[in-house]
């Protein structure tokens, strides 16, 4: 007997799903996930002044931040990739990350005060972003003048690297990272989004 | 990309097709318990499951036997009073397709499986065999059954 394949979008209608049936499924099972320990990796994304930032955390932590430009999917399957492929929308789990993210945008917060997971970075590139951590709000800092206090002046354009694979910009303000000449250098979100945060901090 | 899928995309990608066999299979008041615990176990064995896995046949699998559990559980603690299938039948009535439905639920249990899991769910008969036992073809020639089943009963049915 042939059938065609329109019997298959005949039972899809008999069976309608609503996407809030979908919605309250999957608040359903990142609770349950969350309970049998085996939410890996929980995100979110949020608005923020420079465009949509895509927000992970593992159970040790915020594991790494993502501008539009870095292309959420490929992020959140290279956490998939490199973390754990349980990874659940989890928007409830990344409040207090967001939170912080916007009283930073609106000026009134200065330091964050989070929990970070540095699984994603290691080795000299790690130390490097300890370093750029320690750069205060409104304050700016070289390549070079972070090369030197790595112990290796030679290291300038490792610095770069350090800050373009930065998993957790914004938060390990690599933003405040310029050229010895002060001119901006690069930037993971894009210069238009190193700009926004230099004038957001000169701002306060 | 080789590796993995992030599980979320597994969940956007099968949660409608698996929430429509659960409410096949048991009816919407179940349904959403199964769903439920359909994707919890999932997500806990996705770690180990091949990378060339067919997820979707992985998926119906589970749900498959979570379906059973249920509906032991339930004849286990079932009360003989008035049927469910009054319930059903209040939440099938929001649905354009009543008359579809309605037949596919009246279908002998068999049919209704072979009928859902190849034609719902997209299974290939070896693996709808798989789950009901049985061979491919027996599993064929049950979808072949039901499907007949329903144009006798349902002769809205534009196939």
């Amino acid at each position: 007997m042939n059938v065609p394949d329109s019997l298959t979008g005949e039972l899809a209608r008999a069976y309608p799903v609503d996407d809030a049936d979908l919605a309250r499924l999957h608040r359903q099972l990142t609770a349950a996930a969350a309970d049998a320990g085996v939410l890996d990796v929980a995100y979110r994304t949020v608005d923020s002044l420079v465009g949509p930032l895509l927000l992970a955390a593992t159970d040790a932590g915020l594991v790494r931040i993502a501008f539009a430009v870095e292309d959420h999917d490929k992020v959140l399957q290279g956490l998939a990739d490199r973390v754990s492929p349980r990874v659940l929308a989890a928007p409830e789990r990344l409040d207090v990350v967001a939170r912080e993210l916007e009283e930073y945008f609106s000026g009134r917060r200065h330091e964050f005060d989070l929990a970070l997971d540095w699984r994603l970075s290691a080795g000299f590139r790690r130390e490097i972003l300890g370093h750029i951590r320690d750069i205060g709000y409104g304050h700016t800092a070289t390549y070079a003048s972070l090369a030197r206090e790595a112990g290796n002046p030679k290291a300038v354009r490792a610095v770069g690297g350090a800050c373009a694979t930065n998993p957790l910009p914004v938060v390990v303000p690599c933003h405040r990272v310029l050229r010895t000449d002060g001119t901006l250098g690069g930037y993971v979100g894009g210069l238009d989004a190193k700009r926004a945060l230099l004038g957001l901090e000169a701002a306060a | 990309m080789s590796d993995k899928r992030p599980f979320d995309a597994v969940v956007a990608e099968h949660g409608a097709t698996v929430l429509r066999v659960c409410r096949v299979v048991l009816g919407p008041v179940d349904a959403d318990d199964a769903w439920s615990e359909t994707f919890l176990a999932a997500l806990k064995a996705y770690p180990a499951l091949p990378a060339d896995a067919n997820v979707e046949a992985w998926l119906v699998t589970i749900a498959h036997r979570k379906a059973i559990d249920i509906t032991r559980a339930r004849a286990r603690r079932a009360v003989p009073v008035a049927d469910p299938p009054d319930a059903a039948k209040a939440v099938d009535a929001q649905s354009r397709d009543l008359d579809l439905a309605d037949a596919v639920a009246r279908l002998p249990h068999k049919q209704k499986r072979a009928v859902v899991y190849h034609y719902l769910a997209g299974l290939p008969y070896a693996e709808v065999a798989a789950l009901m036992g049985g061979t491919a073809e027996a599993a064929r020639r049950a979808a072949a059954d039901g499907v007949h089943a329903l144009r006798e009963n349902y002769p809205g049915l534009s196939i």
